[in-house]
């Protein structure tokens, strides 16, 4: 049974979807004439709009990062041991704003969204979005709220990206950027992943260059394939091996290629059900946004440079076993800070899952996430 | 705070940019943002510390001396290193008092004197490591490794070429009482000491 009426939990929320008319042009060139974000805001907005925090949500997030949407909803939000009454980010302290990105499949305009000039689905039309956008579409949506100015960004893996890239885009606009897991550009390697994510997805018949909503089908296998690919990535070879060890979903082998062991029947498993609730396009684009990002790309490939648009404080998280954004990325980033004189704390954070750590609570990221936003809301006096 | 903090304190001129080696719970850097409108950074390596720092909002970067070293800073980007009370834990004391010079124009190093006269007596009279209350460790469990005495430590930094601008000896509470400096290798518990490259 879901605990919602738990005194740490935000209870059952409700998403509201809204409607920007004004345009928006993108770092690709293009223009959206207009686009809707769906949100959930968690505790109260105050007086003076100082105690707001923005969740930017990861890949394969959404704006539903904390709560219940129904007294039988199984499942909270994506990121609810982090988020609720008395958690790190303390909704009754803070005001939690929760958006889906532009681009993504929850709600939001992006690909499946319906193009009002042609009345057809955008596919692969919709154009492809970064993460700088992703901030502007933010800063908008924070206009709207009328909040000039952030407590807190906050986010991990491409979250904390987003969380920087404000840092860049909006100096005056945040007090602080909580960049979890992330990196400050991704590596051959990452994008070498990412590349076998896409092509999985894009040479599945049924992708149809994008047009699948046309075909009445979605491409299910490639989508499987790139989510299996992309969750070894999250994980460590450790905690798959606690997990899952050699155990076998019989007891012999049967020397056939079904899925024998624990761990492939998991990764199927993992990858189906994903592959009927993601839509491809999104995915393709989310991946485009993690290559692209780079924000020393126009100083010189200098992350010093870089770093001295920004003024608000940082708080940069690693952990120990990631091996997607490892320890030394988030160093590296940090290093650029400490050079830039910018005001950093940096943590590497023991924890044996990987990537996913970041939405795991052990005690000292509790610890340390808790302290770090208790001054942030003790300086707007929340 | 401190006694020896407060010593430290009038050291660093208002504005200064300070790296503070072993920052513990961010006392002292928390002190000088307040008092002296200092920036900079503390490096800890005790997860508790760190924790405490952050939620004081002191800059603390998780980082391991004798691990990692300093190479991420950059050559003369501080105006004040600082390690209190650490010297006599790391692996290579030599290497890091250069290290410090090189990221700083000035360190600021406090360490215990083994050549204080209780730690004589204690030698000479049991014939066993000395322990006393700046010094609570068995031989086999102690962090200090490379304890040292004002001359050994005065006999380095002439051999670096470094220059003491100021050292002031106190006692156990870090009191500076007159007769420290009248024999401070013998009566002297604790040393600050300000050094620069010549």
């Amino acid at each position: 049974m879901p605990d919602f009426h738990s005194p740490d939990s935000v209870g059952v929320v409700t998403p509201q979807t809204l409607h920007f008319a004004e345009p928006i042009t993108l770092a690709c060139g293009q223009t959206l004439p207009a686009y809707d974000l769906v949100v959930e805001t968690y505790g109260e907005l105050n007086a003076d709009a100082s105690n707001a925090i923005l969740i930017c949500h990861a890949l394969s997030g959404h704006h539903h990062a904390a709560g219940y949407h129904s007294d039988e909803d199984r499942k909270p939000g994506w990121w609810d041991s982090c988020i609720g009454p008395g958690k790190p980010i303390d909704t009754s302290r803070f005001f939690v704003v929760s958006l889906n990105n532009l681009g993504g499949c929850n709600g939001s305009t992006g690909p499946g969204s319906i193009n009002p000039e042609t009345g057809q689905a955008y596919g692969p039309s919709f154009p492809v979005i970064t993460v700088k956008d992703w901030v502007q579409s933010q800063a908008m949506l924070a206009d709207r709220l009328g909040i000039h100015c952030w407590a807190a960004v906050v986010g991990g893996s491409l979250g904390g990206m987003q969380a920087l890239q404000w840092s860049f885009s909006y100096p005056d606009r945040l007090r602080h950027a909580v960049v979890i897991a992330s990196t400050p550009r991704l590596s051959a390697q990452n994008i070498a992943f990412n590349e076998v994510a896409r092509k999985a997805i894009t040479s599945d018949p049924d992708f149809h260059g994008g047009r699948f909503y046309d075909f009445n089908t979605i491409p299910r296998q490639g989508l499987m394939l790139a989510r299996m690919v992309g969750h070894i990535t999250y994980l460590s070879d450790a905690s798959m091996g606690e997990k899952f060890g050699r155990e076998l979903r019989d007891q012999a082998f049967k020397f056939g290629y079904d899925a024998e062991f624990q761990v492939e029947s998991y990764l199927r498993y993992q990858g189906e059900r994903f592959s009927e609730t993601f839509d491809a396009n999104t995915y393709l684009l989310m991946t485009k946004a993690l290559d692209y990002f780079d924000p020393a790309y126009e100083f010189d490939d200098n992350l010093t440079a870089a770093l001295k648009q920004s003024s608000c404080e940082f708080l940069v998280l690693s952990f120990s076993t990631d091996w997607r954004f490892t320890p030394a990325r988030s160093e590296e980033l940090v290093n650029a800070m400490i050079a830039a004189r910018c005001k950093v704390s940096y943590a590497e954070i023991d924890a044996p899952w990987g990537h996913d750590a970041f939405l795991i609570p052990t005690p000292r990221y509790t610890d340390i996430f808790t302290a770090y936003l208790d001054r942030a809301a003790r300086e707007v006096g929340a | 705070m401190r006694a020896d903090l407060e010593i430290i304190e009038q050291w660093i001129n208002p504005g200064s940019h300070v790296l503070d080696l072993g920052c513990g719970d961010g006392t002292l850097l928390d002190y000088l943002q307040r008092e002296k409108q200092a920036t900079g950074f503390g490096l800890e390596i005790n997860p508790e510390h760190i924790t405490s720092c952050m939620g004081r909002g002191v800059s603390v970067i998780e980082q391991n001396l004798d691990t990692q070293g300093l190479k991420n800073f950059e050559d003369q980007t501080f105006d004040v290193v600082l390690m209190t009370q650490a010297l006599q834990a790391v692996r290579r004391p030599d290497i890091v008092l250069d290290e410090m010079l090189r990221l700083g124009r000035e360190g600021i190093v406090t360490f215990p004197n083994f050549a204080y006269w209780r730690l004589r007596w204690y030698l000479m009279w049991r014939g066993r490591m000395p322990e006393s209350e700046t010094l609570p460790y068995k031989w086999y469990n102690t962090p200090n490794i490379h304890l040292c005495t004002f001359k050994d430590f005065e006999a380095l930094c002439h051999r670096k070429k470094f220059r003491i601008k100021n050292r002031t000896v106190v006692d156990g509470e870090h009191q500076d009482r007159w007769f420290s400096a009248l024999w401070p290798n013998m009566l002297g518990q604790t040393a600050i000491y300000r050094i620069t490259r010549e």
